[in-house]
């Protein structure tokens, strides 16, 4: 009986989270400076999803499909990644407050853009070059945190923060020899994170490397809550521990590489989220999982509308995720530790 | 079958354990009995695979069912989906529970006792209530040994006469290895065939519990005085109990 009530309940959750994330995806396309009614956006993600290759002859067409709808899909697969890789970097390290950027992926990432902007580089080639920064960047981690063969949770943590100043250095020297008027505001706005130079070509490139990460993380739901445990009572459950941690590690890589390729680097979402789907759906990874990506993609969407509509001009992303996010995670911690203290 | 064979383990100059050699056969029940500091962790850890080995080697299944003293998780799952993960080896990398999964974690409970709870968040159980869920996902694990780490050391009165019944009826059908460390002397003598204890100056003691649970034995063991009494069950039978003597003995 006790099972029925909750089942009962996550099928509840998940639907006001798909829910939700509808309402948000379908809103985005409408509002903006051109404002276009609901039943014309669907009617145009109807058309656009069975015929992709017509021609775009209405104004709002253009608008719709070239430009908002490539800019709400990168955003939503953008927040379900990163969402998704908080969620299960949390469960590894069996602590609730890490966050994908723990690794240097994000300091890394920044650093391969920041001097490919630089170089002049642009297009594919810049994006590969912050991809394999970024993967670089968790390889050195590996390195510096693996002593005697295996590397502990606390050294990883450690070295993930050595990584992650030591880029973040070069990041502010390469910021500091920028050319102001034409290289400098590109890097600090790409720092800053933005959506706002998404197109279909932009997220084609991202795509496989967020859904394929994606995919193998949630193939590996069930094994993250034998990691999440105990070192010796995970491998007493037959887990390779050392190895499999590192190879969350890299499908996490993969997914936030390709995230700051297209869109910079975006904080908070990665620590916030996970954690609000624990409070809906509880730690299970079989069901925190999906919530999390649900409500990192909804949560994105909403964040990034709000980035382009709330003034005349665009507000960085980064901004408005820390503005939000860091409230609610005071929020959250309070509640959390106010309900452990209290039981 | 469960032990080890010459084992040594050393940390840096200090010898732990020194060719240290035993075996637990299916169907038997062994406790490990010593002083803090003598390596009854260690031993324990060697058998289980955690601890690397200075020399001599484990005998081991591939998959021991393990029950620490308590879940260090701070996760907050079921028990239910806590027994359900002694399937994790069966399962592989990218493997799922299934029903047939969860239908033996279901009986793994029930075994253990813990069947009422199955449905509980595993972080709002009592200690004790923890500790038979994990008995339940180390019996689900499907191994023919089981290793329990202080089984007792955090029960009150009640639930150890619980949990000594429990492992009576755990070692019943003499399907599996049991190991167990303890403190206390009395629980060898109620649920275990055989004894391992952790004498001074590294030369461990292990043979059947008649032979080694004596008053010398023990007073070498502990180095206080130790009396063995007879008690008379409830229906007549007599049950042996050990008692440490402490300081009144000597004045006596």
């Amino acid at each position: 009986m006790v099972r029925r009530a909750h089942l009962a309940r996550q099928t509840l959750v998940f639907s006001g989270l798909l829910a939700l994330f509808a309402v948000a995806f379908v809103v985005s396309l409408c509002v903006g400076r051109f404002a276009v009614p609901p039943t014309r956006a669907l009617e145009l993600i109807w058309l656009g999803a069975t015929d992709p290759w017509r021609e775009l002859a209405t104004i709002d067409e253009r608008i719709v499909l070239l430009v908002r709808a490539p800019r709400v899909v990168l955003a939503a697969l953008a927040g379900a990644g990163l969402a998704l890789s908080g969620a299960a970097l949390q469960g590894v390290f069996r602590n609730p407050l890490v966050s994908p950027d723990i690794l240097g992926i994000s300091q890394g990432a920044a650093f391969g853009g920041a001097l490919g902007i630089m170089l002049g580089i642009w297009g594919f080639p810049l994006i590969s070059m912050v991809f394999l920064s970024g993967m670089a960047a968790v390889v050195l981690v590996g390195l510096i945190s693996r002593i005697n063969g295996r590397s502990e949770t606390i050294t990883v943590i450690l070295s993930g923060l050595v990584v992650s100043s030591m880029f973040s250095a070069v990041v502010s020297l390469l910021q500091f020899v920028a050319d102001p008027n034409t290289s400098l505001p590109a890097i600090v706005y790409w720092l800053m994170g933005s959506f706002a130079t998404a197109t279909w070509e932009r997220t084609l490139i991202a795509a496989p490397g967020l859904i394929i990460g994606g995919a193998f993380l949630w193939m590996l739901r069930f094994r993250l809550n034998i990691l999440s445990l105990d070192e010796a009572e995970a491998q007493s459950l037959g887990a390779k521990t050392n190895r499999e941690r590192w190879m969350v590690f890299g499908l996490i890589a993969v997914i936030v590489g390709s995230q700051v390729a297209v869109s910079g680097i975006i904080g908070w979402i990665g620590i916030v989220i996970p954690h609000a789907s624990r409070l809906l759906v509880g730690h299970d990874h079989r069901a925190l999982l999906p919530a999390s990506v649900v409500l990192g993609a909804g949560f994105m969407v909403i964040i990034d509308t709000l980035a382009r509509t709330a003034t005349a001009a665009e507000i960085p992303l980064g901004v408005i995720t820390a503005l939000v996010g860091a409230p609610i995670f005071a929020m959250l911690l309070r509640n959390h530790y106010r309900e452990r203290s209290g039981s | 079958m469960i032990g080890l064979d010459s084992a040594t383990v050393r940390f840096g100059s200090r010898t732990i354990i020194e060719g240290l050699s035993f075996s637990v056969p299916v169907g038997r029940t062994l406790a490990i009995l010593g002083p803090n500091g003598r390596g009854k962790t260690t031993t324990l850890k060697a058998m289980l695979g955690f601890q690397p080995l200075d020399a001599g080697r484990r005998i081991a299944p591939s998959i021991v069912g393990y029950v620490p003293q308590t879940g260090t998780s701070n996760q907050r799952y079921r028990a239910l989906d806590v027994a359900v993960m002694g399937r994790a080896a069966h399962l592989g990398i990218f493997g799922q529970p299934g029903p047939e999964d969860f239908a033996i974690a279901h009986s793994a409970l029930e075994r253990a006792g813990a069947a009422r709870f199955a449905d509980h968040y595993f972080d709002r159980l009592s200690g004790g209530e923890r500790q038979l869920v994990l008995l339940a996902r180390a019996i689900a694990t499907g191994s023919e040994a089981l290793v329990l780490d202080e089984p007792a050391a955090a029960l009150d009165l009640h639930n150890q006469e619980r949990l000594l019944t429990l492992l009576n009826t755990l070692r019943q059908p003499r399907d599996k290895a049991i190991v167990f460390t303890t403190h206390d002397p009395n629980h060898a003598l109620s649920s275990a065939d055989d004894a391992l204890l952790m004498m001074p100056g590294g030369q461990p003691l292990f043979g059947p519990v008649a032979e080694t649970i004596t008053p010398q034995h023990l007073e070498n063991l502990y180095g206080v005085p130790m009396r063995v009494v007879e008690l008379a069950g409830p229906s007549g039978e007599t049950h042996q109990a050990v008692l440490p003597a402490f300081a009144g003995i000597r004045a006596a």
